[in-house]
C-alpha cells in the first residue's frame, strides 16, 4: 500500500475555465452513422436546474475509440452528449474478468458540481432494451422499481432524455465505486 | 471467524478519507446531497476500464509548453509569485499512473477567476487565464509552471475565506480512478476555518492535501516549487 489515498474536494463553480472543450460532449461526430443524442437536467433537491454541473460519460469501446464525454450544464441544467448507443456485453460483464452474466448497454456517468464535496456515478440503461435490461445484474441489484427506473434513459423523437436528480423525489440511484 | 456486522452498520458506514456527500457547514451540499447512501455495484466491469487521455485532446485552447505553463499562455508575463507544481499519480498500489491526463485551474493572484460568474471585486489579469493541463510520463510525473492563487471570499458564512488553493483533476486509467479535489499551501490560517477542506473526516486524509514546500525543485532566480503527490482509488482488475 502506498500513502493512502488523495481525498476528493469539490468541482467548485468555475472549472468552465480549464475543462470543458469544443468537442468534449460529442464522443462521436453527431454525422457518424448511429450517432445518438443522449440529453437531460441536473436538478437539485427541490427540483431546481444546477448550472453548475459538470457530466461526464464513459463507455467501453474498443482501443483507439475515444469513449469519454464531457459536458457542462447550462443555465437550465441541461447537458447534451452525442454518442453510439453502447452494445451488450456478449460475454457478460459483471466482474473485470467478464465471467458474469450479461449487462445490458449502459454508460457510466459522473457528475461533479459545487456543493458536491465528492462526484456522484451512476448509469444510463436505454429504455428500448427491456429484453436486456431484464437480465442485467446490476438493474437487478435494486429492489425498488421506481428507483430503477431513475437509471434510464427514455427514448425521445430525437434521441433520449435523461435526467438526474440529486436529492429527494426520484433521486438517481448512485453507485459507490 | 469474521467480525459479525450487522446491515445496518454497513450502511452508515463513512469512509474516512472523502467528505461526505452532506456537509451542512458547506452550504451548497444541502439541496444537493444525495439522501440516500451509494449502492454497490453488482458489476463493474465498464467502471474497472477507462478512456485514453491521448484521445481527449484535440482542439484545447492551450498546447504544447504553454499548456503546463500558465505563466506563458499570453502576451505577457501575470502578476504573482510565480511557482512550480508537481508530483507524481499513484494508483492504490501505488505503481505509478503514467500518460494520464492532470488539468488544474485557479484564481489569479489577487483571488479571482476569469469566470464571468467570479464577482469577486479584485482585479482581472490580462495575462492569466488560470488553466492547463498535461499528461504524466512514465513514473506518473506531472509539473505545471503557475503564478501562487490569491485568497478570496465567498458568501457562505460571514466573512468565509477559501484558503488559496489549485483545482486538480485527474482522469485515471479506469473510471473508478477519476478524480476532482484541490491543493493546498502549507501554513496556510485559513485552512482550519474553512468548511470544504474540514469536510474531510480523518486528519491524516485533509492533510495529503497540503502540498509541501520543494527547496530542491525550485527554479533558482525563476519560481518556487510545491510538490502535490496523489494517490487514487479504484480496485483495478489484476491484470
Amino acid at each position: 500500500m502506498s500513502a493512502g489515498r488523495t481525498p476528493a474536494q469539490t468541482i467548485g463553480p468555475f472549472f468552465a475555465v480549464a475543462l470543458p472543450w469544443p468537442d468534449g460532449p460529442r464522443v462521436v461526430a453527431e454525422e457518424t452513422p448511429g450517432a445518438i443524442r443522449i440529453e437531460g437536467r441536473v436538478l437539485d433537491g427541490i427540483a431546481g436546474p444546477v448550472p453548475d454541473a459538470l457530466v461526464e460519460t464513459w463507455q467501453r469501446t474498443p482501443r483507439g475509440i475515444r469513449g469519454f464525454g464531457r459536458c457542462p450544464t447550462d443555465a437550465d441544467g441541461r447537458w447534451t452528449i452525442v454518442t453510439l448507443k453502447p452494445e451488450a456485453s456478449p460475454r457478460g460483464g459483471a466482474d473485470s474478468a467478464g465471467c458474469g452474466p450479461p449487462e445490458a448497454p449502459h454508460i457510466a456517468v459522473s457528475v461533479f458540481a459545487r456543493g458536491l464535496l465528492k462526484r456522484v456515478v451512476t448509469r444510463i440503461y436505454f429504455d428500448d432494451e427491456a429484453a436486456a435490461n431484464a437480465g442485467d445484474p446490476v438493474l437487478a441489484s435494486i429492489a425498488d422499481p421506481a428507483a430503477r427506473r431513475t437509471l434510464i434513459a427514455e427514448r425521445m423523437p430525437d434521441g433520449y432524455r435523461f435526467d438526474i436528480r440529486l436529492q429527494g423525489g426520484g433521486e438517481t440511484v448512485f453507485f459507490d465505486v | 471467524m469474521p467480525e459479525h456486522r450487522q446491515p445496518s452498520q454497513m450502511v452508515g458506514l463513512v469512509d474516512a478519507v472523502d467528505p461526505p456527500y452532506l456537509a451542512p457547514a458547506y452550504r451548497s451540499t444541502v439541496l444537493r446531497a444525495p439522501s440516500r447512501p451509494p449502492l454497490p455495484l453488482a458489476g463493474d466491469a465498464t467502471e474497472q476500464a477507462g478512456p485514453e487521455a491521448r484521445l481527449l485532446l484535440a482542439g484545447r485552447a492551450h498546447s504544447g509548453e504553454a499548456a503546463a505553463d500558465l505563466t506563458r499562455q499570453h502576451a505577457g508575463p501575470p502578476l504573482g509569485e510565480r511557482i512550480a507544481v508537481h508530483g507524481r499519480v499513484l494508483d492504490a498500489s501505488g505503481r505509478p499512473v503514467a500518460g494520464t491526463l492532470v488539468e488544474i485551474w485557479q484564481a489569479n493572484a489577487g483571488g479571482r477567476y476569469a469566470h464571468a460568474l467570479d464577482q469577486h471585486p479584485a482585479p482581472l489579469d490580462p495575462n492569466f487565464s488560470g488553466a492547463g493541463w498535461c499528461l504524466t510520463d512514465d513514473a506518473g510525473a506531472y509539473r505545471f509552471v503557475t503564478i501562487k492563487p490569491g485568497a478570496y471570499p465567498w458568501k457562505n458564512h460571514d466573512n468565509a475565506w477559501r484558503p488559496a488553493h489549485v483545482h486538480v483533476s485527474v482522469l485515471g486509467r479506469s473510471f473508478d480512478q477519476r478524480l476532482v479535489t484541490q491543493m493546498y499551501f502549507p501554513g496556510d490560517p485559513l485552512l482550519e476555518y474553512d468548511p470544504i477542506w474540514n469536510a474531510i473526516p480523518d486528519r491524516a486524509a485533509r492533510a495529503r492535501l497540503v502540498s509541501s514546500f520543494d527547496l530542491s525543485r525550485t527554479v533558482p532566480d525563476w519560481a518556487l516549487a510545491f510538490r502535490f503527490d496523489i494517490t487514487l482509488g479504484g480496485q483495478e482488475a489484476t491484470p
